[in-house]
């Protein structure tokens, strides 16, 4: 299973070794998840609601402490970093969220910029406002809606704004937490186009798209994960989940694809 | 013999339940106040780690201090009227209604200066604390300052805190003032009582140390409602419900917290003069 992932790579952007998680320390809602994700890939997690995908994905981004397992982001193992390593250390992300979590009380231009004044204080003013226009511009979004608040803007602008913002840093691991849920048809296929064209326009930059639209990941995705009960039920290509016999896959296969 | 059994187990099952029912409320009563104290050292010590936010505290000393002013004196003046008027028909039953002026001073600026400072600011900066931060806690925002690499808790609590302690004892020597001036107005103007006994009064009776003990309670209960507040906002769960619920909780304990601090610290300073022997 994990072979498909690794072939013909060597290194690995996360590296997840026998990974669980309990809240309670009763039930467990990931119950040992080995996974390499390879650097350069595009990679998609797909899964039932409730399987764990979020709670994945925050233990990738070292939101959550694992109740066992371990985490390697880029080699480097995360339950080795104190708070504020780990603080530093997430510069190597940027994370599209489910609602773009745009900082509401800051323009369109402003919050693309937070990062870089946060990080890049060796910038200056004008340097920084250079590269967020740049950000936005290779989003698509024109200067215009520079100015305004995310609440004056359309959801499918709240999403590259989040996406330019998620970019400033130039991180090495893009994250994408159900980057389409809840928009229209034609939003969704314009999120997955972006999702491509900025995994394209950066080689070597690790894409991991958390979601649930089934059609984006067997199209986008170099590699798929499905999850299920806590546990890496499938992990391959779009053709391996096509030809797969466990019936659990075919059933979310067929259902999504007849759905979408 | 068989009747009785059934109803001693069900007394024995009431108490049980209400045993447990104390026990829980208890513990889980002490390990808020544990989380409480954790969260507010946690980021009160991260003041003093770079980068500095002097940028965020000034924009929340104007929010929490230059916002709360209108608010402030107008309570205050009315404040100062009610309970003048309420003292004068007191003393005037013993003929003293030339200590009004005095008792109204002291009573103010000890007890109901920072006190009701405190519960107004409490409410109106307390609960906007604690719904942004709620609002940004089920909106991913807190999440994406994370993932940023930015420690929220400097970025968005210390100067919150730190802008509270600050601003608590200014808002209260304005509460003070604009009170005695309600006062000195409805004693002097309405009353009829004479202003230069009125003012040499208070003079004679009034120390700086009086005002003194109001404004450093002040300053911890600033800190008290704005840690509250804030960790209540920081830990909102459950969507919009769950930011009015974390709202309602922050403002309610600040104040409940405020009222009951605010009696041992007035016996803490008692005890601090008996020791040191000041204003024997």
């Amino acid at each position: 299973m994990m072979d498909n992932l690794t072939r013909n790579k060597s290194e690995f952007a996360v590296e997840l070794t026998q990974l669980k998680k309990s809240f309670d320390g009763k039930e467990f809602i990931l119950k040992g998840i080995d996974l390499k994700i390879p650097r350069g890939s595009l990679t998609a997690i797909i899964g039932f609601s409730g399987t764990g995908k979020s709670v994945l994905l925050k233990h990738m981004l070292g939101l959550f402490r694992p109740t066992s397992g371990s985490v390697k982001i880029l080699g480097t193992d995360l339950s080795t970093l104190d708070d504020n390593a780990l603080t530093l250390f997430r510069c190597n992300y940027g994370v599209l969220f489910q609602s773009a979590a745009l900082f509401d009380d800051m323009t369109v231009l402003e919050n693309v910029c937070f990062p870089l004044e946060e990080h890049r204080r060796d910038l200056k003013k004008d340097q920084v406002l250079e590269i967020a226009e740049k950000k936005l511009s290779g989003v698509n979004l024109e200067p215009k809606h520079f100015g305004k608040l995310p609440n004056q803007i359309s959801g499918g602008m709240q999403k590259r704004t989040g996406l330019a913002r998620a970019l400033a840093l130039d991180p090495e691991i893009l994250l994408y937490d159900e980057p389409t849920t809840g928009l229209d048809p034609i939003l969704t296929e314009m999120v997955d186009d972006l999702i491509v064209s900025t995994h394209r326009a950066r080689p070597g930059t690790t894409s991991i798209m958390v979601s649930h639209d089934l059609y984006a990941a067997f199209r986008i995705a170099d590699f798929v994960v499905m999850l299920d009960a806590g546990r890496v039920l499938l992990s391959g290509t779009a053709d391996d989940f096509y030809k797969t016999d466990i019936e659990l896959v075919r059933k979310f296969v067929d259902k999504g694809i007849k759905h979408q | 013999m068989s009747m009785s059994r059934p109803i001693i187990q069900k007394i024995a099952g009431g108490i049980d339940r209400v045993y447990y029912f104390l026990k829980d409320s208890t513990l889980g009563f002490i390990a808020e106040i544990g989380r409480i104290s954790v969260f507010g050292y946690e980021s009160t010590v991260l003041l003093f780690a770079k980068p500095y936010r002097f940028a965020e505290i000034i924009k929340h000393l104007e929010f929490i201090g230059n916002q709360s002013v209108g608010i402030i004196t107008l309570t205050s003046i009315f404040t100062g009227l009610a309970l003048s008027f309420q003292v004068y028909l007191g003393f005037k039953l013993v003929n003293a209604v030339n200590l009004v002026g005095p008792t109204v001073a002291l009573g103010i600026s000890r007890e109901l200066g920072p006190v009701l400072t405190g519960l107004i600011v409490a409410a109106r900066a307390g609960g906007a604390m604690a719904a942004r931060l709620g609002t940004m806690r089920v909106n991913e925002q807190l999440d994406a300052l994370d993932v940023m690499g930015v420690n929220t808790k400097q970025y968005l609590i210390a100067p919150r805190i730190v802008a509270a302690v600050i601003t608590m004892p200014l808002l209260t020597a304005l509460f003070d003032f604009m009170a005695m001036v309600g006062s000195w107005f409805l004693c002097t103007k309405l009353l009829y009582l004479d202003h230069a006994v009125f003012m040499e009064k208070i003079r004679s009776t009034l120390e700086f140390r009086h005002i003194a003990e109001g404004l450093v309670k002040a300053a911890i209960f600033g800190f008290i409602f704005a840690v509250i507040c804030t960790y209540k906002g920081f830990n909102t769960s459950g969507g919009a419900k769950g930011v009015g619920e974390a709202t309602n909780k922050g403002v309610v304990v600040s104040m409940v917290c405020i009222i009951i601090l605010d009696y041992f610290l007035m016996n803490l300073i008692r005890i601090f003069y008996l020791v040191t022997g000041i204003g024997s």
